[in-house]
């Protein structure tokens, strides 16, 4: 339980990192967001890494499911009158509550971004760039592709999800980027559609519930962070505090970062 | 001869335990395991014969009242424990701390178990070491000491102010090895009801399930009763709500001796009585009296405004304090033996100068302020400031005492809502331990063959007042240190007994006793409580048993006990039936016991023309109102008979006491 | 000490024995001296019910002084009531109010089933003690001097203050988990900390969490409430201590 969860923080970390991006604005902060996409989806150390993550989350999750049951079946009985509030926090007594609406969030957050992605049914449309040819006013779309050139959407075909053929010859010219970043725009974004993606009609909804989504991260993480350490037998009384204030600071700020890409895109796109 | 043979070998008073050791018979290895023994109580006694004799090999039964051996009141013991070990090289010796404790207990104990008990004390304190048990040390790594009334060397071992518990905590973890080893069976909740005899010899106990109820019927070929003390006798006791006398009393109504009832110690440093509904006093360890001063005020008309609440003790000036301790015993001040203290504490209360505000206005201070002020300096001092201020002086004396004396001065402020910081605690005497039990020989063999008898449950080593520190080296010397040796002398004559049969007519007719008891009271339809009488009872024994007692106080009490017990058996209500859990049912059967011990304990104080110890008969005294003896005539152990129901009828028996090695004298702490 | 009374209800856990089913129960009592311990109101309760021939109520309590552990009681919601680093017998009447409803139930957990009232059944405990709370030397004396190995005066003091442990179980009732990792722990910790305990650390930290396991406590998820409600104040660190003792024979043992 507690290395997992500690491995899960290492991946918040990373995970916010590259979600930052999404601050950046205009053609160049798309483009490194899309770049980074592919690059998450291609680097074999990254790859073991997420495969390490999926196994940690359910790993995380059957021993949590599995303790709360042992723990539920060490007190048949309950009190009549309980006043837990006199010993102890909420969120620390709590934790599979918690961590139960985490596991929801990061289902439906695989489906929205992750499943649509890799699986979805309709291929991800690709990152393309809009120009215009010098002295005209009509602009023309073309892919960028993943070795920084540029292929023109007229004429080519998608395979595989990024492969750019020329169908006459079936020759791949290129590979492209998905458009991930405007996958999350458009999902977040306020009433309105990014390339290739439809308008969110729920996008306040969305904003709201991954927003009460972190809220409850930060509870789980409000206690889990130093819990784990505790678990591990790392206590000394010159370095727990710090442990512990690490802890409540991690659990603010980490998940108050997530939290806020949403609630930008949603005000600003 | 007389019936009471106390064994005691020949030679030097150093050699003899040695010498006698080496002598005795022993059981081999492989027939231990034929040979049952049943421990009842799991204190410090209990617990370490259990897991001795476990270790040795043979089949342990042991039994106790409580849900875990673990809770037995030797855990209650605060201060620490004695050893000769001289650590702190302050002249002390094996023959100082066997000096010690026969002059504290006035001349009134054997003196060849006294020096077994002095010669072994070094080995609790290396057998508990290495059971992990973490006694208090100083900076260097290795054992602090402190200082207890009647001494003048620091040979007291402690933990804290859980002495008591740490001791026990480490037998009960040799017992638990043992039990996890399958070599003891515990039961727990169960109540030795009473022993069985086949042939003269013990043979076996009946033990009620205190669970379920059910009567059951136990065999060994030798029974060790280690049941502790029988101080509750007078209701308001430091003693445990169930520490009783069943155990012993049982077995002396089926032949054991008990020897010297009177004999009880009444603790000087506890916290007074506040109400009528309170069901038990608290001892505040005499450890406090190394810095606290004993006081009360010198003016009566002062002492009455305190009571009205119209006075505080802090503004009562020096001059106008009359600390007693000091003023009468300047050598040993503050710390002399417990019995000396709570007397004069007594004679001032009885003079009106008692503070306390409850029915009997009985209570002193205990005041730390001076302490304070100078250790406070000395921290000031310690720490480079050689010009403190009172305040600064007064910070680090408080600071001083927490760390010496917190987790004590805490539990007064829980109980009496008083800051001990600030304004002196209030005392009183309460009863505390008995030195008198069940008479044993030097094998601690009781006069039934084949029951022995230890710790507080039996008479032998603290005479007529025990020393603070004593107890637990006693509980220790005899379960880990002589027991093993005796009961196995004892036992090699039992290797061919084999199994004892548990339905012989001997266990049909204990049985029998035991539930006609049981039925009796629950058939009973009286009107009254068991406390009612306990209540009762507790009231005659401290009026007239307490710590002052005289002849015509004595004959009234004998008196209205038998008087009580009448009423008692005749008006107790016991409420529920036999095959539960009954607490009421179980008080019953022990308050019946106290009373036939209470009215013994009248009869023997009535007997013992003499003060000594604990035992202070008024008519007997000097000028200056200390205790007098008189060895012509009272120096022996008086042990009683049971001769049938009337306890008027018991039979004394005395054994002399002879001093070879040590010279009886007038005890002086002055 | 100005003694003042008041008048309470309570309402008590009432259950026949092991088998029987339960229910709480409501009592008035009136005048009870806010002087009084919690047990000697408990006795001023049952010596009202033995008058009007009804049945006292069982509870644990032997020494009344804080230190057997036998009492225990979950008061108001809390294992040994409102007041902190007190057993039930060191709590008094002046922490409650002139017309209170209290609570009083027993400590719930499986490992500890009620066999009567507001008594149950500890013996758990001692079984975990039996698998090796306990220094393996044999009771001869015949050790070695007392002073042969000089202890740290720091681990003494942290061994003893984890030997405090009185064994009431108030951990394990207030621990929303029914965990028993503080009582475990003090008892490891100890041993841990003393020369003479360390020679047999692994086979007693593992002996000792498997039977603890096995007597169905709960998991700790570190909540704290145990070392909050401990009356002897017994602290987080042990818990520490012990799972690094634990992941270190876990890690380092053969079987």
């Amino acid at each position: 339980m507690a290395l997992t969860g500690l491995f899960l923080c290492t991946f918040l970390i990373g995970h916010l990192l590259g979600n930052l991006q999404l601050f950046a604005g205009g053609e160049e902060g798309k483009r490194a967001f899309n770049e980074y996409g592919y690059f998450m989806s291609h680097n074999i150390f990254i790859k073991v890494l997420s495969y390490t993550t999926y196994i940690s989350i359910l790993f995380h999750a059957i021993d949590g499911f599995l303790l709360a049951f042992q723990n539920k079946k060490a007190r048949p009985v309950n009190y009549a009158y309980n006043k837990p509030s006199a010993n102890s926090a909420w969120a620390s007594r709590s934790m599979a509550l918690l961590g139960s609406i985490i596991l929801i969030f990061i289902c439906t957050h695989m489906a929205n971004f992750w499943w649509k992605a890799k699986y979805s049914s309709t291929p991800m449309p690709l990152h393309r760039v809009e120009v215009s040819a010098p002295g005209s006013e009509q602009k023309q779309s073309l892919y960028l592709t993943t070795t920084g050139s540029f292929l023109p959407t007229e004429g080519l075909v998608i395979k595989h999800g990024t492969q750019i053929y020329a169908p006459e010859v079936n020759l791949k010219v290129g590979e492209g980027y998905k458009d991930l970043h405007s996958l999350t725009v458009a999902f977040f974004g306020h009433d309105k559609s990014a390339e290739g993606f439809p308008a969110n009609e729920f996008a306040l909804l969305a904003v709201v519930l991954y927003a009460l989504a972190m809220l409850t991260l930060s509870f789980h993480l409000w206690h889990g962070f130093s819990s784990a350490f505790q678990s591990l037998g790392v206590r000394h009384p010159k370095y727990t505090p710090f442990i512990q204030a690490l802890g409540k600071g991690f659990a603010v700020i980490v998940p108050m970062a997530f939290a806020s890409i949403p609630i930008f895109l949603y005000l600003t796109k | 001869m007389s019936i009471l043979d106390s064994k005691i070998p020949e030679g030097h008073i150093s050699k003899k335990w040695t010498d006698y050791k080496d002598h005795l018979k022993l059981v081999a290895p492989n027939n231990r395991p034929k040979i049952d023994v049943i421990v009842v109580g799991t204190g410090l006694a209990g617990s370490s014969a259990a897991a001795s004799l476990g270790e040795m090999g043979y089949n342990v039964k042991a039994f106790c009242f409580q849900d875990s051996p673990r809770r037995a009141h030797s855990i209650a013991a605060q201060g620490g424990i004695n050893a000769a070990k001289n650590y702190q090289n302050d002249g002390d010796s094996i023959f100082r701390l066997f000096y010690d404790t026969i002059k504290g207990g006035d001349y009134r104990a054997r003196e060849a178990n006294v020096h077994r008990l002095a010669e072994v004390s070094g080995n609790i304190i290396d057998q508990c070491v290495a059971q992990g048990v973490p006694f208090a040390r100083e900076y260097g790594g290795l054992l602090d000491n402190r200082s207890f009334g009647g001494t003048q060397v620091q040979r007291t071992f402690y933990a804290a102010g859980q002495t008591g518990q740490q001791l026990l905590l480490g037998a009960y973890s040799a017992l638990s090895r043992q039990i996890g080893l399958g070599r003891v069976k515990m039961y727990n909740r169960h109540e030795m009801l009473d022993i069985v005899k086949v042939d003269g010899k013990a043979r076996g106990i009946i033990a009620r399930n205190l669970v379920t109820g059910e009567i059951e019927r136990h065999s060994a070929h030798a029974v060790i009763i280690a049941s502790g003390g029988y101080g509750n006798v007078y209701f308001l006791s430091t003693n445990a709500m169930g520490s009783n006398v069943t155990a012993a009393w049982k077995i002396h109504k089926q032949g054991a001796l008990f020897a010297n009832p009177c004999f009880v110690q009444i603790h000087p440093t506890c916290i007074p009585v506040h109400g009528t509904n309170q069901a038990k006093l608290t001892l505040m360890s005499e450890s406090l009296r190394n810095s606290g001063r004993i006081w009360v005020p010198k003016k009566k008309e002062d002492a009455e405004a305190i009571r009205a609440g119209k006075l505080k003790p802090t503004a009562i000036a020096e001059d106008d304090r009359d600390y007693f301790l000091e003023r009468r015993y300047p050598a040993f001040g503050n710390l002399v033996p417990r019995d000396v203290a709570s007397r004069a504490a007594k004679e001032r209360c009885d003079a009106g100068y008692g503070i306390e505000a409850n029915d009997t206005n009985e209570g002193v201070y205990l005041d730390f302020s001076s302490e304070i002020k100078s250790k406070g300096k000395q921290s000031a001092f310690a720490a480079g400031n050689h010009n403190p201020s009172e305040e600064e002086i007064i910070t680090l004396g408080k600071k001083w005492v927490e760390s010496k004396y917190g987790n004590l001065f805490q539990m007064y402020e829980k109980i009496t809502d008083e800051n001990p910081y600030e304004t002196p605690m209030k005392i009183y005497p309460a009863v505390h331990y008995t030195m008198g039990g069940v008479w044993v020989d030097y094998n601690l063999q009781s006069t039934i063959p084949g029951c022995f008898v230890a710790g507080e449950a039996n008479f032998s080593d603290h005479g007529a007042n025990r020393l603070g520190a004593s107890a637990l080296m006693q509980g220790l010397a005899d379960g880990y240190f002589v027991l093993p040796y005796t009961v196995s002398d004892y036992l090699a004559n039992e290797i061919r007994t084999g199994a004892i049969a548990t339905d012989s007519p001997e266990f049909d007719a204990a049985e029998q006793r035991v539930n006609d008891q049981i039925n009796k009271f629950l058939n009973n339809n009286g009107t009254k409580s068991v406390d009612y009488y306990h209540k009762k009872l507790g009231l005659i024994m401290w009026n007239k048993v307490g710590m002052g007692r005289n002849e015509q106080g004595l004959k009234e009490a004998i008196a209205e006990i038998a008087q009580l017990k009448e009423e008692f058996h005749q008006n107790v209500y016991v409420p529920g039936t036999a095959n539960e859990m009954n607490p009421q049912l179980e008080k019953a059967m022990r308050v019946a016991d106290f009373i036939e011990l209470g009215q013994l304990m009248a009869i023997d104080a009535l007997q013992r023309k003499e003060s000594c110890g604990g035992h202070f008969r008024e008519e007997y005294q000097d000028a200056e109102g200390e205790t007098l003896r008189d060895d012509e005539n009272f120096k022996f152990v008086g042990a009683w008979e049971y001769k049938g129901d009337d306890i008027n009828n018991e039979e004394l028996h005395k054994e002399a006491l002879n001093y070879e090695f040590i010279k009886i004298a007038a005890r002086n702490y002055k | 000490m100005a003694s003042k009374t008041i008048n309470i209800n309570l309402k008590i856990w009432r259950q026949k024995n092991a088998n029987a089913k339960g229910s709480m129960e409501t009592y008035k009592l009136d005048n009870v001296s806010t002087d009084s311990s919690f047990l000697e109101m408990l006795d001023q309760l049952n010596e009202q019910l033995i008058n009007e021939r009804q049945e006292p109520i069982a509870f644990d309590h032997d020494c009344r002084e804080g230190i057997c552990g036998m009492c225990s009681l979950f008061i108001n919601g809390e294992a040994h009531g409102p007041d902190r680093a007190v057993t039930t017998c060191q709590l008094h009447m002046r922490k409650f109010k002139d017309g209170e409803t209290i609570y009083v139930e027993p400590w719930r957990a499986k490992a500890f089933p009620v066999i009567k009232d507001l008594v149950v059944d500890r013996s758990a405990f001692d079984r975990i003690q039996q698998a090796g709370g306990f220094v393996s030397v044999n009771t001869s004396g015949r050790t070695m001097d007392a002073n042969a190995i000089p202890i740290p005066k720091h681990d003494a003091d942290k061994a003893f203050e984890a030997a405090a442990c009185i064994g009431c179980g108030a951990c394990v009732a207030s621990c929303v988990n029914a965990s028993a990792m503080l009582f475990v722990s003090a008892k490891v910790s100890q041993m841990a900390l003393l020369p003479q305990g360390k020679v047999e650390a692994k086979e007693r930290v593992l002996n000792m969490v498997r039977t603890m396991d096995e007597e169905g406590f709960g998991n700790c998820t570190n909540t704290g409430a145990c070392a909050v409600e401990c009356p002897k104040e017994i602290s987080l660190d042990n818990i520490a201590r012990m799972n690094r003792e634990f992941l270190k024979a876990a890690v380092t043992s053969e079987a």
